[in-house]
């Protein structure tokens, strides 16, 4: 097996503790330097960059959220400027504004990198071709593993999502190896397939998949090798990370999060406390080469646990579980986060329908994830016209899928008829089986 | 004198699941209102359940109370001849005025058939109908 970086990748536990604590050190001395939001946050919990004298010390630092980045929107919190910016990454918020992601040259470079190594993990080089089928354009998934791809000396086919068809026709005709996209698409891919009378595993050269950007589990990846005849390895990251940057190696048991890129922690989400290895709990990030969006302790609200032992594959970067759910009720819909609160922002700023009570249903229609809103119409709105019903039903469908990137179905219902919560509001149902 | 061929009608929004028609009929026996006249429409999901009542506002009231949402429209009802050409006479006189039919429904009256419209134009369509010899139901027939 072939390693892309023998020295981070392969480096001895001390000195990359040691590399780690001096990379963390620099950053927490150039944010609280330069950053007025981390000069802030530091100040108010009492921390100062001299105070960090072990790595363990980055405990007493404070978090980070998501809500900081909607706070700050669209770039108040980067600490790098405009002209020092080479793209742009958007992904949905919380609520309203979206969270925009700006990279350096540097930053590219760094997440390039690390799919780089990631992908060489999972057994690929050069002579491979990879057909990216993740979404390109703002989503960071598709740009994210096309660099990586290019980087290791692969040939990527740039194909992007939909058209399952063409997307299997092109995979036979130019040999395709391995495939990057949601472990819910190659599952759609593989139905389509069987139904063209094309069998992944006889008559396509197809040996590796690289999974993610939504939940998937053990069952499903025995299930994949088995059906498809291909290895599957599951990717992770988030776009405040970069983007996807981290893959399991070929034991396929935890995912590498490279030492020199990033330090991973698990707390405890009510207290705040740091856990130790094995211990499950939600994923906080520090990234420790970043430019223009720098994170100190990123509550990722992912729910895994970490294993920081040497890995029999060699590498000796911790490495992550399988993420295996949220602290928060965000989802993830057709490889989208949706957030239940941006879907009542969008709700709430359309006159016709109630934005206070709604109900979202998740469902797998064959392999592909389904959403429904179900709202309910103001009364003032109530025509009854069917063609006035459909319009006002057509609109609300629009607003949502220009706010959340993803389209949703639409049921209108009568006022009064959808639940009530005095307490935390239930307000997901998702049918989905991983 | 438009105002009395001006009849109420309730609409009723509807989730398109099995038993919605029964609670609302049922609902309406209770309060001892009879339906004279009503139609259902149907889209993907929802429907709106069209009725005249004899007693509108008591009809409003039971279905609010319930939680169905309810608003009236105004309809108009025009006696029809009940024979080939019938609905041609009443279609042609609004057409040739400009005037849309939104919806329509027809029920066989007491004394022969009607046909219930809602127009775009309401008072112009009665009078429009009214000048062409057409007959209208007033609102007191369906009390």
């Amino acid at each position: 097996m072939r390693v892309w970086d023998p020295r981070i990748e392969e480096m001895p536990p001390g000195d990359l503790k040691r590399l780690q604590y001096r990379l963390l050190k620099m950053l927490v001395y150039r944010l609280y330097s330069f950053s007025a939001f981390y000069h802030e946050r530091m100040r108010a919990a009492g921390v100062h960059p001299d105070d960090i004298r072990t790595l363990d010390d980055i405990a007493t630092l404070p978090f980070m959220y998501k809500s900081d980045l909607r706070d700050n929107y669209p770039d108040r919190i980067f600490t790098a400027s405009q002209d020092e910016l080479v793209r742009y990454h958007v992904s949905s918020g919380t609520t309203g504004k979206p969270t925009v992601v700006g990279y350096t040259a540097n930053d590219l470079e760094a997440w390039t990198t690390s799919v780089a190594r990631s992908l060489t993990a999972c057994g690929l080089g050069e002579g491979d071709v990879m057909q990216v089928s993740y979404g390109y354009g703002l989503f960071t998934g598709g740009l994210g593993l096309h660099y990586g791809a290019e980087r290791i000396g692969a040939t990527v086919l740039p194909i992007g999502t939909g058209n399952t068809e063409r997307q299997i026709e092109l995979m036979q005709d130019l040999h395709v190896t391995s495939i990057a996209c949601t472990p819910s698409y190659l599952v759609h891919l593989g139905e389509t397939a069987g139904k063209m009378g094309v069998s992944i595993k006889n008559d396509t050269n197809l040996r590796v998949g690289v999974l993610g950007a939504e939940p998937w589990s053990e069952r499903m990846r025995t299930k994949l090798q088995d059906s498809l005849g291909i290895r599957v390895f599951d990717i992770y990251g988030t776009s405040e990370m970069s983007g996807p940057m981290f893959t399991e190696c070929a034991e396929q048991h935890g995912i590498h999060i490279w030492g020199d890129i990033a330090y991973p922690e698990i707390i405890d989400p009510e207290t705040g406390e740091q856990l130790p290895a094995g211990e499950k709990g939600e994923l906080v990030m520090t990234v420790l080469k970043k430019e223009a969006l720098p994170m100190i302790r990123y509550r990722v609200g992912d729910v895994t646990m970490l294993d920081d032992a040497v890995c029999p594959c060699g590498r000796t970067s911790p490495r992550i579980m399988r993420i295996q759910g949220r602290v928060d009720d965000m989802l993830i819909v057709r490889g989208i986060n949706v957030f239940p609160s941006q879907v009542e922002h969008t709700l709430m700023g359309i006159p016709e329908v109630l934005g206070s009570a709604f109900q979202i249903e998740v469902d797998r229609k064959g392999a592909l994830d389904s959403m429904l809103v179900r709202v309910e119409m103001s009364p003032d709105a109530f025509s009854d016209k069917i063609t006035d019903l459909m319009k006002m039903k057509a609109k609300v469908g629009h607003e949502l899928r220009n706010s959340l990137n993803v389209a949703a179905d639409v049921e209108l219902v009568a006022p009064g008829s959808l639940p009530r919560f005095e307490g935390k509001a239930k307000r997901v149902i998702d049918r989905r089986v991983y | 004198m438009t105002e009395k061929y001006i009849i109420k009608q309730i609409s009723i929004f509807s989730e398109n699941k099995p038993g919605r028609l029964a609670a609302i009929a049922h609902a309406l026996e209770e309060a001892g209102i009879n339906i004279l006249a009503f139609s259902i429409a149907e889209a993907n999901g929802f429907g709106v359940v069209r009725a005249l009542v004899n007693k509108p506002d008591a009809a409003y009231e039971t279905l609010t109370k319930l939680g169905f949402m309810v608003s009236f429209t105004d309809v108009i009802a025009v006696a029809m001849r009940d024979e080939p050409g019938g609905l041609f006479d009443i279609a042609s006189i609004l057409g040739d005025a400009g005037i849309n039919i939104e919806y329509s429904y027809a029920y066989s009256g007491k004394e022969g058939a009607v046909l219930i419209l809602r127009v775009d134009r309401v008072e112009e369509g009665i009078t429009k109908v009214l000048d062409a010899g057409g007959k209208l139901l007033g609102a007191e027939q369906f009390r």
